[in-house]
């Protein structure tokens, strides 16, 4: 029941989201305005305790959430067949060149603050 | 023998099917990480996709046959992007001391991953939609689809580079941080997991959760905040570039 009482709440919010996104033609996906607008209304026990398990949850098995689109890669086998060494490169050196940046972004302010 | 396969035909194009295969390979695939002692490289997503994919090519099931049954685990990503207040629910105290230097490494993190993207495709001759459909990558699948409209790239390609650049980051970060020499500490746990969430998303998060969790919770954190930072300034961003050009 009060894992049920939690979907509902992320199915609302995200819906409102959708509906403000779309009414004040907000840059933000719908998700996105769900995600604060769930963030502000989490200091309320009745929203905290049912969401809190949904979300756990949901969290918990992310990584089968992109199961689907990943299989979309099929669609694309002519263009990743064209250009796939080239899009490999890009990705694989765009996600480290991040990565490195995020961190050193990080640890610059850890050890500044260490002396 | 005509019966089964007048039954396989049925089977495989109800919405049943693809919604089943998703399911059990995916678990096949988690049980096989487990055993493999959750090296990068068993990855669960990465091999789903693989062996799902790979049936449907090889017994010709189109895409669409599948995703009509897969569609509903596609559709909770949605309500999974408002779970992701939970996470920075229950860290909200160490995120207000520490907001401004996050949201720096988110913004420098996002910024430079979608630059290199971008620029490194330009530079290697990439067909402009490919290269536009490269800019969202960073950003979890959904979002990143959104974004990819905003900016003029193939919302589908977007989708699919999403969770390329999720499994790279997944598989490679730990040897990546290992030789930047992050340490394994509390604050190292914490910058290792932002790291991921910032430009591996969901898949990055979902890896960061198994190994640690204080860099699950900041993998969440980053993923929230890249989805923010990314819908608001990938789309001014690009908008501005053009009208520069």
């Amino acid at each position: 029941m009060r894992a049920l009482t939690g979907f509902t709440w992320l199915l609302a919010l995200q819906a409102a989201g959708e509906a403000l996104s779309r009414l004040l033609h907000l840059p933000f996906p719908g998700p996105v305005i769900g995600m604060l607008l769930l963030l502000a209304l989490l200091r309320w026990p009745a929203v905290r305790e049912p969401v809190a398990a949904t979300a756990q949850f949901l969290l918990a098995h992310l990584s089968l959430l992109f199961v689907p689109v990943g299989v979309g890669v099929m669609t694309y086998l002519g263009v990743l067949g064209q250009y796939g060494l080239r899009i490999a490169l890009v990705i694989v050196l765009s996600t480290w060149i991040g990565m490195a940046v995020t961190v050193l972004v990080l640890r610059a302010g850890a050890r500044r603050r260490d002396g | 023998m005509a019966d089964f396969v007048e039954l396989w035909i049925y089977l495989s194009s109800t919405p049943l099917f693809g919604l089943t295969a998703t399911m059990a390979v995916y678990l096949l695939a988690q049980w096989a990480y487990a055993r493999l002692g959750h090296t990068p490289l068993a990855n669960p997503v990465l091999w789903s996709v693989v062996l799902l994919a790979g049936a449907l090519v090889v017994s010709g099931i189109p895409y669409q046959t599948y995703f009509s049954g897969a569609q509903f685990i596609h559709f909770l990503l949605g309500p999974a992007v408002v779970a992701l207040a939970w996470p920075l629910w229950t860290r909200r105290a160490e995120l207000r001391a520490r907001w401004l230097r996050l949201s720096l490494a988110g913004l420098a993190g996002g910024a430079a991953a979608c630059a290199a993207s971008v620029g490194l495709a330009w530079l290697l001759g990439l067909p402009a939609d490919v290269v536009l459909s490269l800019a969202p990558k960073s950003v979890t699948a959904p979002v990143a689809m959104g974004v990819s409209e905003a900016v003029g790239g193939i919302p589908a390609l977007s989708a699919v580079f999403a969770v390329l650049t999720g499994l790279v980051g997944a598989l490679s970060g730990k040897y990546l941080f290992d030789a930047m020499g992050v340490p394994r500490d509390a604050a190292g746990w914490a910058a290792r997991g932002f790291a991921l969430g910032t430009v591996s998303h969901g898949i990055g998060a979902a890896r960061a959760i198994q190994v640690d969790a204080d860099a699950g919770a900041y993998a969440g954190l980053a993923l929230g905040l890249q989805v923010i930072l990314a819908s608001i300034l990938m789309p001014l961003a690009f908008a501005a570039a053009r009208s520069a050009f």
